[in-house]
């Protein structure tokens, strides 16, 4: 019996290493997150990375998070027909090329092209809340991330908890203030990614000044981390 | 953050074009005909899309706007929709044009009325409304004081015509101007001078550029640094063009982007971009985040961005520690002819959509016409680094005040704006604008991408050279369909080239089918005849 488990545990670790090793192995001519990573603004990049969540699709232009398990990838408008767009789902590998460019302080892969391959690689959130504020964080952008034990700050002089760019239709992002060790930072629910049917944009728009969350999102970056919350729990 | 979606929105929306302009012409509405009185007796319930720059001043004013006019109008309701872009309104109008659910009222740009208006009876023309006595301008039943027509802006008014008739109304007007680290400029050893020239801002840039030995910038200290950096590249292009006399358009729609002077701003670019000291908003980010952090020493952007500019800017995008202390002044754009400047003239305007109910457009009018009002006027321009487009506005005294109390406090009469603002109505016989025709907002998009693309395979180390220009050209009139305008379009087929081979060949098909089918009938009613006898 004892031989039987040791087999089957050994089988086990097996197929383990065998499904852990296809998101290691990188094709010919393609970087690793490390060799991305120090790739200069500018230059043509290869990646072979994992669809964790479709930010938009339009006119043949897809916007993507991307994710290995090294580090991630946000794919910026690449070249995707409204067929493809529709085959991508979270896991769903594929190989960018394209260009790796700065906005705003998001480091991004601009002007692409992908293809998609055989693989699954869903990330699972990193506790990023003990980075906040440190200079370790940049090092998670565009990661799935998760912040523990956030209160809920006033938006502004109003006092509201959060605020609509567009207050009147609701089509478009929704900014809030959350703290930790009395230091504030800015999170947003980025209408294309999470509408306002979304469970998220619906938990936003209830939060109030003083409660404490958990969420989970993608570690965006506008001139500083402003992550894109995908979900919000209160506590 | 959003950035360009506009100009997918404004490909995808041209791409529509044809279907609302063509399957919808057999129920299209009637023309608008001016009812003989507005019935207060009926309700009615209208539809207002409105722009913002994400201000809440600017949404105040709009909902302090609808309340003003509802109360002075019981029986029309008006509803609101913001938006923050002009390319998202563009796209939601060309959808809903198709499915016959336009807004009543909305904020615009002359070049998208263009494309509107290739619809049958689409947005109203509005010059029989100006004229009318008892609800045009200045008109015996409004009950408010809007201004008479020759209290408007002549000029500003003109920007709303297209095919010889207005089909909207100016709301606000704004150029672009320069936003200048004066504190950095000095330290470099320049002076400052009342206008900028190309020349003088290339060089100077240059200097900006340059590093020490371990990466990091002379000018500022800090390890980033784009000494020049410009917002809105496609006015770039339209402003160079017109300061050197050289070709854009003609208001036919006959294309004239594509000419040398156009080439020596594109070589400009590609030289200043490899120097490290030029870049663009597509490109890097907002030019005013770059100033406030001591990262830009010329900034050009819209005088309607004048709140985001300077150290102690009310509106901002970076985090107050990246905030530098620095001296700031406000300039025309950079200019080829001091002694003669030319900046563009730019700003929403308000269009009227066609119903099937006078009545409904009728109350359309008279709530756009309210936005002429002083209150709205003043009250939005001072949001921003705008002008209010009426002179009734103008030679108020509330607006004069206003003006008067530039630097008192740092929000209303935020010193930056008010000097913005007085650029524009110190340069009003300066400015310009291009012709408007339904292909004009796609050859302004053409002409900023050129801009953009060169920017960009410069700093890709790609080879830009006269062959990569050419190739350029080419890219940029196929992908914006401009090679469907050629200068004298709707001339002779000549003009067009060759018809390819398959439509010669769909052609020969199709007379080949008529005459079988001509042959057959002739052939039915001749052996009939031989019956018959």
């Amino acid at each position: 019996m004892k031989k039987l488990l040791l087999l089957a545990f050994a089988l086990m670790m097996v197929f383990a290493v065998v499904a852990c090793s296809d998101t290691d192995k990188k094709g010919e001519g393609v970087m690793t997150y490390a060799e991305y990573d120090a790739a200069e603004l500018q230059t043509q990049v290869v990646v072979e990375t994992y669809v964790q969540a479709k930010q938009s699709w339009w006119d043949n232009k897809a916007t993507l998070y991307t994710q290995d398990k090294d580090g991630a990838y946000f794919i910026y408008e690449a070249a995707c027909s409204e067929a493809d767009y529709a085959k991508l789902t979270p896991g769903t590998k594929i190989k960018v090329t394209g260009y790796k460019a700065e906005w705003s302080g998001e480091i991004e892969i601009a002007d692409a092209t992908f293809e998609i391959e055989t693989g699954n690689y869903v990330a699972k959130a990193e506790d990023v809340t003990s980075l906040l504020g440190t200079d370790d964080l940049v090092k998670h952008q565009n990661k799935f991330v998760s912040f523990k034990g956030m209160k809920v700050e006033a938006y502004d002089e109003s006092g509201a908890a959060f605020a609509y760019k567009d207050p009147e239709g609701k089509s478009d992002d929704l900014y809030f203030k959350v703290s930790k060790d009395g230091k504030t930072y800015d999170f947003c629910v980025e209408y294309y990614l999470c509408g306002k049917d979304t469970d998220v944009y619906k938990a936003v728009e209830g939060l109030k000044v003083g409660d404490t969350v958990d969420m989970e999102g993608f570690l965006y970056w506008y001139n500083g981390a402003n992550p894109h919350i995908t979900s919000v729990t209160v506590k | 953050m959003k950035r360009g979606k506009l100009f997918p929105a404004l490909l995808a929306a041209l791409l529509l074009v044809p279907l609302f302009a063509s399957c919808h012409g057999s129920r299209a509405l009637d023309p608008f005909v001016m009812p003989e009185s507005f019935d207060t007796g009926r309700q009615f319930e209208i539809t207002f899309w409105a722009k913002n720059d994400t201000n809440k001043t600017q949404m105040k004013v709009y909902t302090d706007a609808v309340a003003g006019f509802e109360a002075l109008y019981p029986n029309v309701k008006v509803n609101l929709r913001f938006y923050t872009d002009y390319g998202r309104i563009y796209n939601d109008v060309i959808t809903n044009i198709a499915t016959r659910t336009t807004p009543n009222v909305c904020v615009t740009y002359p070049d998208h009325i263009a494309t509107y208006i290739t619809g049958v009876n689409t947005v109203v023309p509005l010059d029989s409304l100006f004229a009318d006595p008892s609800y045009g301008f200045g008109g015996s039943e409004l009950r408010y004081d809007g201004p008479e027509r020759d209290e408007m802006v002549e000029k500003f008014l003109d920007e709303c015509v297209i095919d010889g008739e207005h089909y909207a109304i100016p709301f606000m007007r704004s150029t672009e101007a320069c936003y200048i680290n004066v504190t950095m400029l000095e330290s470099l050893g320049y002076e400052l001078p009342d206008v900028l020239t190309w020349d003088f801002v290339w060089e100077v840039s240059d200097r900006a550029a340059e590093k020490r030995e371990d990466g990091i910038y002379k000018a500022n200290g800090q390890k980033t640094m784009i000494p020049f950096i410009y917002k809105s590249t496609d006015n770039m292009m339209i402003q160079y063009l017109a300061q050197r006399g050289a070709g854009y358009s003609t208001p036919e729609g006959d294309i004239l982007l594509f000419n040398d002077t156009a080439l020596s701003l594109l070589r400009d670019v590609a030289r200043h971009t490899a120097t490290g000291a030029f870049s663009t908003f597509k490109i890097s980010s907002y030019p005013g985040n770059f100033l406030n952090a001591g990262q830009c020493l010329f900034a050009v952007d819209s005088t309607a961005g004048a709140t985001w500019m300077g150290s102690l800017a009310p509106h901002a995008d970076i985090p107050p520690e990246q905030f530098v202390e620095y001296e700031i002044a406000v300039r025309p754009i950079p200019q080829a002819d001091p002694e003669n400047p030319k900046m563009i003239s730019q700003g929403p305007s308000v269009c009227v959509f066609n119903k099937s109910d006078p009545q409904e457009v009728l109350a359309s009018w008279l709530f756009a016409q309210y936005l002429l009002t002083n209150d709205v006027q003043i009250g939005y321009a001072s949001s921003e680094g705008y002008i209010p487009v009426t002179k009734k506005a103008h030679q108020s005294e509330a607006y004069r005040e206003y003006l008067e109390r530039g630097g008192e406090d740092g929000l209303e009469h935020y010193d930056v704006k008010i000097a913005a603002t007085q650029l524009l109505l110190s340069n009003i016989d300066r400015t310009f604008v291009t012709p408007v025709f339904n292909g004009s907002a796609s050859l302004r998009d053409a002409a900023g991408q050129m801009i953009e693309n060169t920017s960009k395979s410069v700093r890709r180390r790609e080879t830009v050279d006269d062959a990569y220009f050419e190739k350029l050209v080419s890219d940029v009139r196929s992908l914006y369909r401009l090679d469907q305008h050629t200068p004298g379009a709707g001339g002779s087929g000549a003009e067009l080239g060759k018809l390819p081979g398959p439509s010669v060949a769909l052609i020969a098909a199709l007379l080949v089918a008529w005459l079988v089918m001509g042959g057959v009938v002739l052939a039915r009613f001749l052996h009939n005849r031989e019956g018959k006898s």
